[in-house]
């Protein structure tokens, strides 16, 4: 299996690499960052990410969204793929893959890439537990040592430097997510969240997942 | 895939063993008191850093190590009572009994973390000056004179060394905004209002730049 998804990698890599040329523009070592804000020039590689990540980063359930995500937040992963200190299985068996030939430079561009796209909302958890988990997200359960997740991630889940945009991932990644701290799996930076997420019970996991994945 | 699903099972476990540890409450059930103060103080760890050391998230988040205990208790009544206005220490706050808060105050006391350090080093000497001398131009006192020439502070008069500097920042912008919010009940916050009015904005980023990296 791991065979097939390396071939297909390989044929995608060669494609990427070869359209650009023919498109007569060499984008080799990069983009600057005033051709992105122009709004098109992709990064060379680009499609080996849009494959699983959705053609405008919009993501899937099994490859999460990366529109609009924290440049800084992207790029921490990518490297941690690459030292294989983010170990859960979906990364083990498709990530630390895709990173392994990652130059720093190809990282930081596409990184910078992916953030300049527009975000787009999931829009695919629970409606019914949804103001719930916003009450949460907003301002935890002190009595339960449960943190308010904005203190961090923002009111809007929107993320600063290098913690994460929460606004519009699918329900279905962060409820992995944030069982997978529970079950001890590692974070990818110094980050607390094992311990904020082993402390969440299963309902509080199903209001946050499904509240966040409709914020815009 | 069957040999595949055993391998990602044996190395999940051993993920979870190998984890960093977490809380058992459930393994502890002798000590009541000690494992909800265990479990509380594991809490405040995961805004304010497992050392104490705070944390820049979407706010900044301040550094605990090292704070007199004075101040550290009257900071969370001043919370509960809406004084001091936060939102989100405000249901902290409201949670914690005076005898907890105590005890919190008295464990991050003990800790001792690195400055964080952080703000541009051209701003440091001009604040060390502000610190140790004032603004008497502009009736901003020396900092020294209250706080410590080491900046730990004293009693109700808290700790400044190594603490964040856009905390420092923020806070004595906001000082009017954020403190003494009771009109009918006056607190000490009130002595720091007048000279967090005098300073100008380039002042309060030296002198927080110089605190930020005070032992």
């Amino acid at each position: 299996m791991m065979k097939l998804v390396s071939s297909k990698i390989a044929v995608v890599a060669l494609v990427a690499c070869v359209v650009p040329a023919l498109a007569g523009e060499a984008l080799a070592g990069g983009v600057t960052a005033a051709g992105l804000t122009a709004g098109g020039l992709e990064p060379a590689g680009v499609r080996n990410c849009t494959w699983c990540h959705g053609t405008s980063g919009q993501g899937y359930p099994v490859a999460p969204g990366l529109a609009a995500q924290r440049y800084q937040y992207i790029e921490n992963q990518l490297v941690s793929f690459h030292q294989h200190t983010r170990d859960n299985p979906f990364s083990r068996q498709y990530m630390w893959g895709a990173a392994a030939n990652l130059s720093p430079r190809r990282a930081r561009d596409l990184s910078v890439y992916f953030a300049s796209l527009p975000a787009k909302a999931a829009n695919d958890g629970d409606r019914s537990v949804a103001a719930a988990g916003r009450a949460l997200y907003e301002d935890g359960d002190p009595e339960a040592n449960t943190v308010a997740c904005a203190v961090c991630h923002g009111p809007n889940a929107e993320g600063i430097r290098q913690i994460p945009r929460l606004a519009g991932l699918s329900y279905f990644y962060l409820k992995r997510r944030l069982r997978q701290w529970g079950q001890g799996y590692h974070v990818a930076a110094e980050a607390p969240m094992p311990l904020v997420a082993s402390r969440l019970t299963p309902y509080e996991i199903e209001a946050l997942a499904s509240y966040l994945s409709f914020v815009k | 895939m069957k040999g595949v699903t055993l391998r990602l099972a044996v190395l999940a476990s051993l993920a979870f063993v190998l984890s960093p540890p977490v809380c058992a409450d459930e393994a502890d059930r002798g000590e009541a008191p000690q494992r909800g103060l265990h479990a509380k103080i594991e809490y405040c760890k995961i805004c304010h850093g497992f050392s104490g050391q705070g944390y820049r998230g979407f706010i900044p988040i301040p550094r605990l190590a090292g704070q007199q205990t004075e101040y550290f208790e009257n900071q969370l009544r001043a919370y509960a009572e809406r004084r001091r206005e936060n939102r989100y220490m405000y249901a902290v706050a409201r949670t914690l009994s005076p005898a907890t808060r105590s005890a919190l105050a008295a464990h991050f006391r003990g800790l001792n973390a690195g400055p964080w350090g952080g703000a541009p080093r051209h701003l440091v000497a001009a604040g060390r000056r502000l610190y140790e001398e004032g603004a008497p131009e502009t009736n901003v006192p020396a900092c020294m004179a209250c706080h410590g020439a080491d900046a730990k502070g004293v009693d109700a008069i808290p700790r400044l060394a190594g603490q964040l500097p856009d905390y420092i920042a923020n806070k004595l912008v906001n000082w009017g905004r954020e403190r003494g919010q009771d009109s009918a009940t006056p607190d000490p916050s009130a002595v720091m209002l007048p000279t967090s009015h005098n300073l100008t904005r380039s002042q309060i980023a030296a002198v927080a730049a110089y605190l930020s990296y005070q032992q």
